[in-house]
């Protein structure tokens, strides 16, 4: 049995700690917004957080988060309202969508980190994550509107 | 008879040299036996010859693929940069959301083209960025002796590092599809011991 904190509540699940915790989100706990997409750790469909920082879902055993904090897309804000989902909205972002929810979730580490990124600073937080439709940029865009954002939603 | 008698030595004479020559023997079997053993001379034609071996496994993919002269990691066999533009960053261990356990686990992922993993994944950092790419024998020999540029380690420390370390111990199990360097690790730190043994030679 796993148990770790998933988007701010307390699970358990009885799987092979080997299992992906990719399979465990989607399988047993049903949260299918993150993404499936190569299962090597190539793609970035599949990012979470763990303890806030970004993970690949697919390849990170179970065994590591036995404890941990995991947060998906679902618990990335408890109605859409964080910047970033603002921004994605705004600009309309997504084209077929697959890729988004891994996108969003880089997205959200860069600017926890870095508040104000630059092009350069987008360009290597975001490397992992691909996207078919080559929306890279209107993703660009949407970080730094949401860089803007972020300000106005602290003051309110 | 009186003059052979004469020509002869005396018993007492002879008994003398003999004497006197078991005394020799003696002295020079007990000097040998407390003598100070002489060190030997390094031996640096040996000691230059290991280095070269060693260098051939620092130049192999497995390892400097991870020390790289720019500040993105390098992939395979060919030491191709690192898809997904992966960068050193401050601390060795990747940028913001691109860290490299973002992707990398505790272990190898079996399978070809997985990530391999362990604990302690990470570059040099960038204050001290140990490159081996590019560098020829003899500069790489320099630079590795030298505190400032090998994470202040002694020569003993730096035997150590490569005989016994984790994460460099990771680049003889590398995980499926990927080449071992060219001496196992074993035979690796012999050849340490014979480059430091012998004085740390440099081929020239």
């Amino acid at each position: 049995m796993t148990s770790f904190v998933l988007n701010g509540k307390t699970v358990e699940v009885d799987l092979d700690p080997a299992t992906p915790l990719l399979w465990a989100l989607r399988d047993s706990l049903g949260l299918t917004g993150t993404k499936f997409g190569c299962g090597m750790a190539l793609c970035g469909a599949c990012t979470v957080h763990l303890d806030g920082k970004a993970i690949r879902s697919c390849v990170a055993p179970l065994s590591r988060v036995e404890g941990k904090q995991v947060t998906t897309i679902e618990g990335l804000s408890p109605d859409s309202s964080h910047p970033l989902q603002r921004a994605w909205i705004e600009i309309d972002v997504p084209q077929c969508g697959y890729c988004q929810s891994g996108q969003i979730m880089s997205a959200a580490v860069l600017l926890r980190e870095i508040p104000k990124p630059t092009d350069q600073d987008i360009d290597e937080a975001m490397g992992g994550n691909i996207c078919r439709c080559g929306t890279y940029p209107r993703i660009r865009r949407a970080i730094h509107r949401a860089a803007e954002m972020a300000p106005e939603r602290n003051k309110s | 008879m009186t003059r052979n008698r004469a020509n002869k030595p005396s018993g007492a004479v002879v008994a003398a040299l003999v004497s006197f020559c078991v005394s020799l023997l003696a002295m020079g079997l007990v000097s040998s036996l407390y003598a100070a053993p002489k060190a030997p001379r390094p031996d640096t034609a040996a000691s230059s010859q290991a280095f070269l071996q060693v260098y051939r496994v620092f130049t192999s993919p497995r390892c400097q693929n991870c020390h790289p002269a720019g500040d993105a990691p390098l992939q395979g066999d060919d030491s191709h940069v690192h898809m997904q533009n992966v960068k050193r960053g401050k601390d060795g261990h990747g940028v913001s959301a691109m860290r490299c356990d973002t992707c990398h686990q505790a272990a190898n992922l079996p399978g070809d083209h997985m990530p391999p993993g362990n604990p302690r994944w990470s570059l040099p950092n960038p204050r001290q960025k140990m490159v081996f790419v590019g560098r020829s024998a003899p500069d790489l020999c320099r630079q590795i002796k030298n505190p400032k540029e090998n994470g202040n380690r002694t020569l003993e420390q730096l035997y150590d590092h490569v005989a016994h370390d984790g994460l460099v111990g990771w680049g003889w199990n590398p995980g499926d599809g990927r080449t071992l360097p060219p001496l196992t690790r074993e035979e690796t730190a012999k050849q340490m011991r014979i480059w430091i043994d012998g004085g740390a030679a440099c081929p020239q």
